[in-house]
């Protein structure tokens, strides 16, 4: 196991270097200068602001400056917003993002798990279709279609919610909240449903049937356990869909997150947020993945005694 | 009454049955070929096929649609602009009827702004037709999704299949590589990539397609470790058959069926892709139109010119559950273990 880990750790710190050298070296690719108004300034101020910013400098040593700030959580300073620090920036930004990420994933994961059984114990019937059907549903329609929808009828038509304002407190975050959530459910909700019926058909179930456990007993007690646990392996491609639709919910919503900071800078050109954000996007998923993978490890008893190679 | 029958029966009506041996090895089937089969089970697949015509409708409205318009996709009309869709036919029915909501009140803005023609789906805030757009929007959506598949199942196949064909230290190197690329988000390449290119069709392509052969390299590979080492290819390979031979006779039939039902997934995913950049403005730039861009126009006026929001969103979703449904039939008809 814990061969397996180092092995995951070290990929993981590989990945980082590569991800965030190839970032150094497209931000210097990209065109035009990060000075606001170089247009403006004569070559002598210029010089000035490139010497105080560290541009003047060779390429390696901007390289070597800008990894050893990474290695320390600096990501830099905005080029927009009055050379406030990114880091600063995110971390002011984490909470709602936080907040939404967390209440989709819940209750996706949770009405996902609900329906997926539901299906399985049902198999073929009017409830297996009807979460079939929402299953499909979530997984095809993107989901900043489902959030505009979700606005133009709730927000928009009947008022129920806020349009797009973060002041309301918690009501303003349910329906982007749900927006993200579809795509968690149906994932979860497949995934359960094939788990639950191929555990349902297995040896230990029919024995327990047959010493008299009721139909209850045998799903929750007996089946559930065992279906829920390869659920574990879907939960990092889960995050990074969530990253994904939270770009634009946040932006749909107008959310002050992560998202909404992101695409706003993608606007405005501010390659240090940029840079900054996916820097942080890469360093959360691949943790959570790195997580996910060493917590199905110790979760699943047939893994951890093969030795944790598979 | 047992016995009552055995003494009424004549023995004459009874006559021995002779088992011939010969037909022991008869096929009473009809011997279908792989795709034969598969097809026969897809068939009986209800989404499936209602899917398979779905797609067959877009693709052909989205060549057909932007030439049986009356109106072209570039041209601004701009007294015509923001119109609700309005049909041939449909003047009396409630809908489709060129009735608009303008501030709070059910106005015939066809009548008020005095336009005599009919646009389908409504006009979009430049007064430009949305029916052609739409067709030409999906058009666009649809060839970068396909191009996209197919240069993520050439380079994921061949990636693939040397790796593990020729295993080894080769398999080694080309795994370890694939290792550190799996680790980077989609997400975070594909930004950075748009950001760096001049935006267009292409750069989305090349976006899309930078990471996305990975997945497909991990199936085959995995496909072709299970077959290279079965009997059927050693036997083959004593025989004497070149390893070109042996790929394109003896692996590719065999993981063939693998390829699409991957193939009919990244799709989809493309689809998306496209419309999600498109959506936070780092994908097509105007004049030209995709789903994703159209349904960006259409949410910015999703209050007043609901129509403008709706058709793309829903060619997108249906272009999507079909894609989807599809795949999922054919996993389960190219599933040999299936059989019926």
């Amino acid at each position: 196991m814990a061969k397996f880990i180092a092995k995951r750790v070290f990929y993981m710190f590989i990945t980082l270097f590569l991800i965030a050298t190839a970032t150094f070296f497209l931000m210097k690719t990209l065109p035009g200068s990060p000075i606001g108004s170089a247009s403006k300034l004569t070559p002598d101020q210029l010089a000035v602001v490139e010497a105080k910013y560290g541009l003047d400098q060779p390429l390696p040593i901007q390289y070597g400056k800008y990894m050893l700030n990474l290695a320390q959580g600096d990501l830099g300073n905005s080029f927009q917003f009055k050379g406030a620090s990114v880091t600063d920036l995110i971390i002011n930004r984490l909470g709602p993002s936080f907040l939404l990420g967390i209440q989709g994933m819940v209750l996706g994961v949770s009405i996902g798990i609900i329906l997926g059984m539901i299906a399985a114990l049902k198999q073929n019937s009017f409830w297996d279709y009807g979460s079939t059907l929402i299953a499909i549903v979530g997984i095809s329609i993107p989901s900043f279609v489902f959030a505009t929808l979700l606005q133009y009828w709730f927000a928009v038509q009947w008022g129920l919610f806020p349009v797009a304002l973060w002041k309301d407190g918690w009501m303003s975050s349910v329906l982007p909240s749900i927006a993200l959530a579809m795509g968690p459910l149906a994932v979860s909700s497949r995934f359960i449903r094939t788990e639950m019926i191929e555990v349902l058909s297995s040896d230990y179930i029919t024995l327990a049937k047959s010493k008299g456990a009721n139909g209850f007993e045998v799903a929750f007690k007996h089946a559930f356990r065992n279906a829920l646990i390869p659920l574990v392996t879907v939960l990092g491609p889960l995050a990074a869909g969530l990253l994904t639709g939270s770009l634009v919910i946040e932006q749909i919503f107008a959310i002050p997150g992560i998202g909404e900071q992101f695409v706003k800078a993608i606007m405005i050109n501010d390659y240090s947020i940029i840079m900054g954000t996916t820097l942080f996007f890469s360093v959360f998923l691949i943790f959570i993945i790195l997580v996910v993978d060493i917590l199905y490890g110790v979760i699943d008893p047939r893994i951890r005694l093969s030795g944790g190679n598979s | 009454m047992t016995q009552n029958l055995d003494k009424n029966l004549p023995s004459e009506s009874f006559k021995r049955v002779t088992i011939d041996s010969s037909h022991a090895e008869k096929i009473s089937k009809p011997s279908l070929s792989f795709w034969q089969d598969a097809w026969l089970r897809i068939r009986k697949n209800k989404a499936a096929i209602v899917s398979i015509f779905i797609l067959c409708f877009i693709i052909i409205m989205a060549f057909l649609g932007p030439v049986i318009s009356p109106h072209d996709a570039e041209t601004q009309t701009l007294t015509h602009a923001n119109l609700p869709p309005k049909v041939p036919g449909f003047e009396n029915l409630g809908f489709l009827d060129g009735v608009g909501n303008l501030g709070g009140k059910e106005v015939d803005l066809y009548e008020m702004k005095n336009v005599d023609t009919y646009y389908w789906i409504g006009t979009d805030g430049l007064g430009r037709d949305m029916f052609s757009r739409l067709w030409e929007g999906t058009q666009i959506s649809l060839f970068i999704a396909f191009v996209a598949a197919i240069i993520d199942m050439v380079i994921g196949v061949l990636y693939g299949g040397i790796s593990a064909y020729y295993g080894g230290r080769v398999d080694d190197i080309m795994q370890r590589i694939v290792e550190i690329l799996y680790g980077i988000p989609n997400l975070v390449v594909v930004i950075l990539m748009i950001l760096v290119m001049e935006p267009g069709i292409m750069a989305i392509i090349i976006a899309i397609t930078i990471t996305g052969w990975i997945g497909m390299s991990r199936v085959v590979r995995g496909q072709v470790l299970k077959y290279k080492n079965q009997e059927f290819v050693l036997a083959s390979r004593t025989l004497g058959a070149s390893n070109n031979r042996i790929i394109v006779k003896h692996l590719l039939p065999n993981i063939l069926g693998i390829i699409i039902i991957n193939t009919m997934f990244t799709i989809p995913g493309a689809i998306f892709f496209e419309a999600f950049l498109s959506f936070i403005g780092l994908g097509l730039q105007p004049p030209a139109a995709s789903l994703g861009t159209l349904i960006n126009d259409g949410y910015k006026l999703m209050q007043f010119q609901p129509h403008i929001l709706f058709y793309p969103s829903l060619v997108l979703s249906l272009l999507m559950v079909a894609f989807n449904l599809l795949g999922d039939g054919l996993r389960d008809a190219l599933d040999p273990k299936m059989k019926d």
